[in-house]
């Protein structure tokens, strides 16, 4: 009988020169941290540890607003839009030049599959700055009045699910429009934002219009409560963003939130199957299923449920789960031992609750951390994995009749960021997309993403829209908006109030 | 000589889901003129009634969502109608409530009545303002329209009664949120006499509804309830808008905040209040044969 396995074809990791320990990059070099200490971010498809990581103190994140105020006072504030914008198309450019690198180090740090971290997330970073590099001296044509103004000083955190793809959602915009940042990567993926960091020196960005804090929740913490903000940007999970929303509650800080998600994936008896199978693993299995608007509950009609299922297994048994850096891989690895923690959990109250649990035969790695695709049928509205956000390759799997149980079951969930519909009907998809109380729907696709197109959530998935010229408004005051913190006038910011 | 006839004074109560229900709490009190004589006695709205007006809220909000921009449109401009046929009514409880002049009652009247009709104007035209058709970098289309968050409590301003809370409802509710809100404390007719005139303006009922009372204890209702979607804090002062705020977050709500200096109601208004409480949805659809 013919073999028809793949051999292995792994990328080569020597396009990455791995320090052995990162410092913070505060006032465009890297430092040593005045009041902080340090931690070890490790591969978690070996658990190697990859390097050692400066872990910011409350002085650090001190030293870094104050040197992103300074910026934006004295340079980037004043600078001409047009000398703005040819800064974020360098960066795009140079993101572009050393994508292979970029990538590499992604899949290393987070554990994604290459064919992800290459075809995904790099070149929608380059998009990204690309798309906003064109904004920056375009803003007075933007709908936000005539004279539109930046913020200030913005402090961004961001999760470890898509972590230099999250870096540029949160930069891009907020340089086009005038701002300086600190960014606080997160704590399981710091690598690759230090090293868009190195891009940035190469793309001889003035010191401190962005400035990198790395460290874990301490530090987030320390980096959003801080008064010398005008803006906060989250992007993670919903029970912090409500922790960050009370921390700012009474102050003038500007803040958007981009949180959890519990899509539903809606399959019509009349949809394409092969084609909705296909949307239903890349939208649950995508990255792990790390990801905020992951189709985690599919609602499919109950006449076409079997054949639809049968599908889905068959399509399931063929998805290849190992090393990241495999460009034949399909599934990576789980971020950290901490989430591989929580998905085994939720996985358990599937079983305990009395959904059934289904997956294919599948080889885990020895070392690592490793979960394989996995299905649950019989699932209930009232089951944990029905209503908690698994950030996991875990499928729920509910059946509905009319088009208007599986709206009422698809909004049946606190959150609201994404939704799919699947039917060769375009009326029904137009009626479906009206009612789905979400920021995105995508129809008969799953999972895209474009720096033209605005993303985000309703109800507890967030507020506030990152993408396209939506994007711009979390990082502009518009209109006759007065901000309120008199350290304006003590840092001598005139274009707060220009 | 005949006795001067008595007149028949009205009793002053809520309006909730198009109803005009005394407080469940049986609490009233006393409503003053600017000169402190003594006006009516207004009903005191308590937690229970709070919860009521948004279950109300709720149970309208898919109709008047689903409603066409067209008609909603319409029905604001409507009220404006209706607004003006009852002017006299309204100039005389601002000034007994506001004091001043009799021709300041009557601009800021006025002003009420044409806001209306510039919300009105706005139905038909948030989504082009707002929404979007962005290219794609593949095959695909998509397109982003702006629609109402959901159920929308707010704290109308203490120092405007009657315009500025036509002027936090009608951005509000023209694209298709529904409201709860708790009117000026001090000076409350005016708004429960505009009730009167949403009643009869095809506006369905839970639409807008008004609670007149404390705003501290109503405010704090309505910032914890887990079924609204946004709160405007405008009428809210002080040390209380950080604990509201800190309520609020319990459900992601969308906060706006107070301004930092006194808002003048009469100047001409921007889209912004209308945009505040919007969503963006973006649908996709692969583009192919």
């Amino acid at each position: 009988m013919t073999d028809w396995d793949y051999a292995p074809a792994p990328e080569s990791r020597d396009v990455v020169r791995l320090r052995s320990s990162y410092g913070l990059f505060i006032d465009g070099r890297f430092s040593e941290p005045v009041d902080g200490s340090s931690f070890k971010t490790v591969n978690p498809a070996s658990e190697e540890v990859l390097a050692e990581v400066a872990e910011a103190g409350p002085g650090d994140v001190d030293r870094a607003v104050a040197a992103a105020r300074r910026a934006h006072t004295d340079v980037w504030g004043p600078m001409r839009p047009a000398e703005r914008a040819k800064y974020l198309y360098r960066v795009a450019r140079l993101v572009q030049e050393r994508s292979r690198e970029l990538a590499v180090l992604e899949s290393l740090d987070n554990g994604k599959p290459i064919r992800e971290s290459r075809d995904v997330d790099v070149p929608l970073v380059a998009a990204h700055f690309f798309h906003y590099a064109g904004w920056a001296d375009k803003l007075q044509h933007a709908g936000f009045g005539p004279d539109p103004r930046p913020l200030g000083v913005a402090g961004q955190v961001i999760p470890w699910n898509f972590p230099l793809l999250m870096a540029a959602w949160k930069l891009a915009p907020a340089l086009a429009a005038g701002n300086t940042c600190v960014l606080k990567p997160a704590e399981t993926t710091p690598l690759t934002a230090l090293l868009l960091a190195e891009i940035l020196q190469q793309a001889d960005l003035p010191p401190g219009v962005v400035n990198v804090v790395t460290g874990a929740g301490g530090t987030g913490r320390a980096l959003v409560s801080h008064d010398g903000l005008d803006k906060v940007a989250f992007t993670g999970s919903t029970e912090v963003g409500k922790e960050i929303a009370r921390t700012l509650a009474g102050t003038r800080t500007r803040l958007t939130l981009e949180l959890g998600g519990k899509a539903a994936n809606v399959v019509f008896d009349d949809a394409p199957i092969d084609q909705a199978v296909e949307g239903i693993v890349n939208g649950i299995f995508f990255n792990q299923g790390h990801v905020c608007c992951a189709g985690s509950r599919l609602l499919v009609q109950e006449s076409v449920a079997e054949p639809v299922l049968d599908s889905l297994k068959r399509r399931l048994a063929t998805l290849r789960l190992g090393d990241p850096l495999d460009k034949n891989t399909d599934i990576g690895a789980i971020n950290s031992s901490v989430q591989l923690d929580r998905i085994r959990e939720l996985a358990a109250a599937g079983d305990a609750e009395g959904a059934q649990r289904w997956q294919p035969a599948c080889q885990l790695p020895d070392r690592g951390y490793w979960f394989p695709p996995t299905l649950f049928t019989g699932v209930s509205q009232s089951h944990r994995i029905a209503r908690e956000e698994i950030f996991g390759p875990v499928l729920s799997v509910l059946t509905f009749r009319t088009p208007a149980e599986a709206v009422e079951k698809a909004n049946n969930t606190p959150y609201g960021l994404s939704a799919g519909v699947w039917t060769e009907k375009g009326s029904r998809i137009l009626w479906m997309a009206q009612r789905l109380r979400a920021g995105v729907v995508w129809a008969n696709t799953f999972n895209r993403f474009d720096p033209a197109s605005p993303f985000g959530g309703y109800k507890e998935s967030g507020f506030g829209r990152e993408g396209g010229r939506h994007g711009l408004e979390a990082y502009l005051a518009e209109g006759n908006e007065t901000l309120g913190p008199p350290k304006a006038e003590l840092s001598g910011d005139g274009a707060r109030h220009g | 000589m005949a006795d001067p006839r008595l007149a028949v004074r009205k009793t002053y109560k809520l309006f909730i889901g198009g109803k005009f229900p005394r407080s469940e709490s049986g609490r009233s009190y006393e409503v003053g003129a600017a000169d402190g004589t003594f006006l009516a006695n207004a009903a005191q709205g308590s937690r229970k009634d709070a919860r009521d007006a948004v279950v109300a809220a709720r149970k309208a909000f898919p109709l008047w969502a689903e409603a066409t921009a067209y008609n909603r449109g319409q029905v604001l401009y409507r009220v404006a109608e209706l607004l003006e046929g009852r002017r006299d009514q309204f100039v005389a409880e601002v000034a007994d409530g506001e004091g001043g002049s009799p021709a300041e009652a009557d601009r800021l009247v006025d002003a009420a009545i044409d806001r209306w009709v510039w919300y009105a104007g706005w139905a038909d035209k948030i989504a082009a303002v707002a929404g979007a058709a962005d290219p794609e970098a593949g095959p695909y289309i998509n397109f982003s329209v702006p629609e109402p968050t959901g159920v929308v409590a707010g704290d109308a301003p203490q120092s405007s009664s009657l315009l500025g809370l036509v002027s936090v409802v009608a951005p509000v509710v023209v694209s298709g949120n529904t409201a709860v809100v708790v009117a000026a404390e001090r000076t409350p007719l005016p708004a429960i006499t505009l009730t009167e005139v949403l009643a009869t303006s095809d506006l369905p009922g839970g639409v807008v509804n008004v609670l007149t009372g404390r705003t501290g204890e109503l405010a704090a209702v309505l910032a914890a309830h887990m079924d609204v979607n946004a709160i405007d804090l405008c009428g809210v002062t002080g040390q209380d808008v950080a604990a509201l705020e800190r309520a609020a977050a319990g459900n992601v709500k969308r906060v706006m905040r107070p301004a930092g200096e006194a808002e003048d109601w009469a100047a001409d208004p921007d889209p912004q209040r209308l945009l505040a409480f919007t969503e963006i949805k973006t649908v996709w659809h692969p583009v192919g044969v």
